[in-house]
């Protein structure tokens, strides 16, 4: 049995870096939980000496010279920005 | 003759070959049929006044001799490619804002042979959802839930993409598919969906979310049509170091109808408990009629079937986990606004705000489960799995060409159905999800009806990098189901 509890959802959402309302973690943790117990069925099946798949496909990466290609463009990568100041982001002042 | 929107993407090329309409006619066409039925949500945006320039363009191409491979012919475009100057969305509140600086390279590709962009088809949030239902922009409809007087859902999470096709509101779609993302909704929509060889076209520009995965595929009328899209789609890009570097043969050219002495695998382990009747007699149905245009039939054997869709969801949530770290609300996309307490606060509240339910849940799926303590026990255990998935399938191959399976254990099924459990929405997928993780070619044709009237798909699963022998099957396939059926609005 994996049953999370409100306290490790609480961990993970932390850990993915996700704002959840306290109201929200017990369903949450009833959902993981749920989902866990049924993805432990994989614990059966009988993996010694079985390499972990790294790639899906059989080949060699491709190799390219180490050289620069493209850049130079601040105002394309920061076209996006929230907040952006002399090609730099900004972000909101905090005191931590 | 034929209403433009019901051509397939052949004819239509043939049709502006020989000058019988042209592109902007065509396009035109398209763009009211897209106007005309804004009430299946097809669309997240819609370029209409691009897609006509593009036309006349086009038009000009034609008349000069310089038609590429699409030329003129007005497609839709998963809301999940980067599209130069055009909104992509992802289907996430998160990138609501988001207006690529470049084009994705499929996209790219596409634009190169000549065809024309629509707009931007929606989808689940982030690819990830069976049902469309779980887009920031609202679910879409099915267009053959007027045969059956119900809503219905498309299918996820190409579910746009396959409803803009199947609705005549474009000649052809993009799809992405991780674990059945094209060829579930084909199957449901009536449609052919076919996701290539993992590698067969290039991921770059196109939102990740499970990257060992993710493959971009056609959503088409025919398997012709689908082979035709291919060969505009694929091909090697130096900006993904992870596709092939092979060249491409020609995939219509592949479509001889002969399938004599091909060898078409039966795995019995697909036969589910609880899989209804109507599925397993398709299944035979198809078994016969390409037994029946000459192919030999041979029982094989995947032992591992049962394990790939809890496989899948600890592999795809992972990768997604570590995917979508990248939206932090510092560089593009939404940001939290007020009060901030910190920097981790602006990430937690950011991403709080901007990920809906189902990909909260896989984004936590995966951190768990790569988490300190946990990541033997799940993530490399599943990944050890995953290579006996793909070894099943290599030991099936050596005794056959082409495996045949349903696609989806269900047609589709109404808005608001499976809803309750998360698992229960998940299953959708178990015919489709051991291809994604082999890495193996697979296209779902549309071969029957259901008991309702609804349509239903047959999946046929290749070699790799073998395509054409799988789009010849299926062409054949196609031919002997005469698949002919219509959304009721097709006919008005």
């Amino acid at each position: 049995m994996s049953a999370l509890d409100k306290d490790t959802v609480k961990n993970i959402a932390f850990l993915s870096r996700l704002e959840v309302p306290e109201e929200k973690l017990e369903p949450i943790a009833q959902d993981l939980s749920k989902i866990l117990d049924w993805v432990e069925q994989l614990s059966e099946v009988d993996t010694d000496g079985v390499e972990a798949m790294t790639s899906v496909a059989e080949m060699t990466l491709h190799w390219r010279k180490d050289e620069v290609t493209s850049g130079d463009q601040p105002d394309l990568v920061l076209q996006n920005a929230p907040d952006q100041a002399d090609h730099c982001y900004l972000v909101p002042k905090v005191v931590e | 003759m034929t209403k433009l929107t019901n051509l397939t993407l052949a004819e239509a090329r043939d049709g502006l070959k020989a000058g019988e309409f042209s592109a902007v006619e065509l396009t035109t066409a398209h763009i009211e049929a897209m106007a005309a039925h804004k009430d299946l949500n097809a669309f997240i945006t819609e370029t209409p006044e691009l897609a006509l320039e593009q036309a006349k363009a086009s038009d000009a191409k034609i008349k000069s001799g310089d038609a590429g491979a699409m030329e003129g012919l007005p497609i839709g475009m998963k809301d999940l490619f980067c599209t130069e100057g055009v909104r992509t969305t992802a289907g996430s509140h998160i990138l609501d804002n988001f207006i690529p600086p470049y084009e994705s390279t499929v996209s790219g590709n596409l634009k190169k042979a000549g065809s024309i962009m629509l707009g931007k088809t929606n989808l689940d949030e982030f690819a990830m959802g069976s049902a469309n239902i779980t887009s920031f922009f609202g679910n879409v409809k099915n267009p053959w839930g007027e045969n059956v007087g119900k809503d219905l859902v498309p299918g996820g999470s190409s579910g746009g993409s396959a409803a803009a096709v199947s609705g005549g509101l474009c000649l052809a779609a993009t799809g992405t598919d991780t674990g059945g993302s094209i060829r579930q909704p084909a199957s449901f929509t009536g449609i052919v969906g076919l996701k290539p060889t993992y590698g067969r076209c290039s991921r770059w520009g196109v939102v990740a979310f499970a990257s060992s995965l993710d493959q971009a595929g056609p959503m088409t009328k025919t398997v012709r049509d689908s082979a035709i899209m291919l060969q505009s789609m694929a091909g090697y890009d130096v900006h993904d170091s992870t596709s092939a570097p092979m060249d491409l043969p020609n995939f219509e050219a592949a479509l001889t109808g002969d399938i004599k002495g091909l060898k078409i695998g039966i795995p019995k382990e697909y036969q589910v408990d609880g899989m209804p009747q109507e599925i397993i007699d398709l299944w035979k149905k198809g078994e016969e009629m390409l037994k029946d245009a000459g192919a030999e039939i041979v029982q094989v054997s995947l032992p591992h079937t049962k394990y790939a869709l809890a496989t899948y969801y600890i592999v795809a949530p992972a990768e997604a986990s570590s995917n979508l770290a990248r939206y932090d609300g510092v560089r593009y996309g939404h940001r939290a606004e007020g009060d901030l307490k910190s920097l981790d606060d602006l990430y937690c509240k950011t991403r709080g705000q901007g990920f809906g339910e189902e990909v909260q849940r896989r984004i936590m799926i995966g951190t768990y489960v790569l988490s300190a303590g946990y990541y033997d026990a799940y993530y490399a255990k599943a990944q050890k799995i995953r290579t006996l998935i793909s070894q099943d399938f290599k030991n099936a191959h050596a005794q056959c060409d082409v495996i045949l399976t349903p696609t989806c254990p269900s047609a589709a099924f109404g808005i608001g159905e499976n809803e309750d459990d998360p698992v229960k929405m998940y299953l959708n997928d178990v015919f489709t999800v051991p291809t994604s993780l082999a890495g193996l070619p697979g296209i779902s044709v549309p071969a029957g009806l259901s008991e309702g009237g609804l349509p239903l798909g047959l999946q046929l699963i290749g070699r790799p990098f073998d395509e054409e022998t799988l789009l010849r099957t299926a062409d054949v396939l196609e031919t002997a189901a005469g698949f002919s059926a219509k959304p009721k609005m097709l006919e008005a």
